[in-house]
């Protein structure tokens, strides 16, 4: 415990990159997923092209990712950018599916409601399809986050600072505690992760709750 | 990519212990034995507790917290704890082997599990009704239903597997993770991309056999493959009705 008490800022330090890395990445795929999501499920024949090509993606070991991403974007090979873009490629695989299945399961006489009281096609989307999609969208970040805070510490090996820097460090000085601490701090930071998107989902969808209470 | 392509095709690259060939028997062979051991554990006891229904709650939980388990964290621990028990290359092939093999099962576990579980009531109360004994049910019914979803857990693992094989490397596995460690540590560009490319190949090309395997196992009764075919057998056979009358 002694390690971990000295080293306890960096270690907070090293949480807060650990954060950022894991959690940019999650935000984006979001962001990238809900439109490609819709599309797969506007067009069938995108359903499946879509799948395949982002189920690809995912086949990708990260340590790969990390050092192909350069060659991709020209950044220098210690960037963390390469890490947040190949992060936010693998919640994108994660995502792409959840998203187009949670709007598949939006019943279609909901979706005839909403014609028929007049929204548009937009509005229905952003207002009955997306929010009815959410607990299904939710389970999949939830994946998408946990894996997330684990292969971020890969990145340790390339040298981007974050809590995998506690394993690559300890295994050099043949040191267990800093490793340890790694993984914990790691494990602890997907439960808060995973946390936070069950709270903002319960925020999001009240009717959820008033359901479960009745 | 220029300096991919270079190191690529470079003959110098492709002989020897540390050639690309010897790079890619060793990275199959590990990910191999790790995904055999983690087979034999999970899927006999996935199919148990899918068919009993014991332990559910465990299975499900498991296969959602290893998901947080860094397995670099993981991969560390395990050849500081175990490497200076044992001796020579097995300090470190061991461990690397336990870890990579316990990262593959929860994966496998919860396919089993799940591919059992969803079995549809029906079938399974057809088979009993036919006189089939529990573990006849289990092997005849329940398992081939189940295939799907074994191969789903399957390939999750082998993914995982081959990508924490690339990572073992920096705990001194062989394999493809070489090129990319030791390019690392020289600051050779061209290797560690080189190395990045044929391990992305390799997990694809390791989940399109995997995927040619799958279609070839699951029947076709549950995959719809041969259905067409199927759907116009009775349309031919009430053709050849009057044929046979007359």
């Amino acid at each position: 415990m002694s390690w971990f008490i000295d080293h306890l800022p960096a270690v907070l330090s090293l949480t807060w990159r650990h954060v950022y890395l894991a959690g940019v990445p999650l935000v984006l795929g979001l962001l990238v997923a809900v439109p490609l999501g819709w599309l797969a499920r506007r067009y069938r024949v995108l359903y499946p092209l879509l799948i395949a090509g982002t189920g690809l993606l995912y086949t990708i070991p990260s340590l790969a990712l990390f050092i192909l991403m350069p060659l991709f974007i020209g950044t220098k090979i210690l960037d963390p950018v390469n890490v947040v873009l190949a992060m936010t490629i693998y919640t994108v695989a994660l995502l792409v599916r959840t998203v187009a299945d949670g709007l598949g399961a939006v019943p279609d006489s909901v979706n005839q409601a909403a014609t028929a009281m007049g929204f548009g096609r937009v509005r229905r989307l952003f207002m009955v399809e997306l929010p009815l999609a959410v607990p299904v969208i939710s389970a999949g970040l939830r994946v998408a986050a946990v894996s997330n805070v684990s292969i971020v510490s890969v990145a340790a090996i390339i040298g981007v600072p974050q809590l995998g820097s506690l394993f690559t460090d300890g295994f050099r000085r043949n040191f267990m505690e800093p490793i340890l601490v790694g993984v914990v701090a790691c494990v602890l930071l997907a439960l808060v992760f995973d946390l936070v998107i069950i709270a903002g989902t319960r925020l999001i969808t009240p009717w959820q709750r008033t359901r479960r209470a009745a | 990519m220029n300096l991919v392509l270079t190191w690529l095709t470079d003959p110098t690259h492709w002989s020897g212990d540390d050639g690309v060939p010897h790079r890619i028997l060793e990275h199959l062979t590990y990910s191999a034995v790790a995904l055999v051991i983690a087979a034999i554990i999970a899927i006999p006891l996935g199919l148990y507790v899918g068919h009993t229904g014991r332990g559910k709650f465990l299975v499900v939980n498991i296969a959602g917290a290893a998901r947080a388990i860094p397995s670099l964290g993981l991969l560390f621990i395990m050849v500081l704890a175990l490497g200076p028990r044992l001796s020579g290359d097995a300090a470190f092939v061991v461990p690397c082997l336990v870890v990579l093999a316990v990262l593959a099962v929860p994966p496998i576990l919860a396919g089993a599990y799940a591919g059992v579980e969803e079995v549809d009531a029906g079938a399974r109360d057809a088979a009993k009704g036919m006189g089939m004994r529990d573990v006849q049910v289990l092997v005849k019914v329940e398992l081939p239903c189940a295939l799907p979803l074994i191969f789903s857990g399957l390939r999750s693992a082998t993914l995982q597997v081959v990508a924490t094989a690339t990572i073992a490397a920096t705990a001194g596995l062989g394999g493809l993770g070489r090129l990319l460690i030791d390019g690392l540590a020289v600051r050779d560009f061209g290797q560690m991309a080189a190395g990045a490319v044929l391990v992305a190949a390799l997990a694809l090309v390791v989940d399109l056999a995997f995927a040619l395997v799958q279609r070839y196992a699951v029947s076709s009764g549950l995959t719809g493959r041969r259905a067409a075919s199927r759907r116009s057998r009775p349309k031919a056979s009430a053709d050849s009705i009057p044929i046979t009358i007359s």
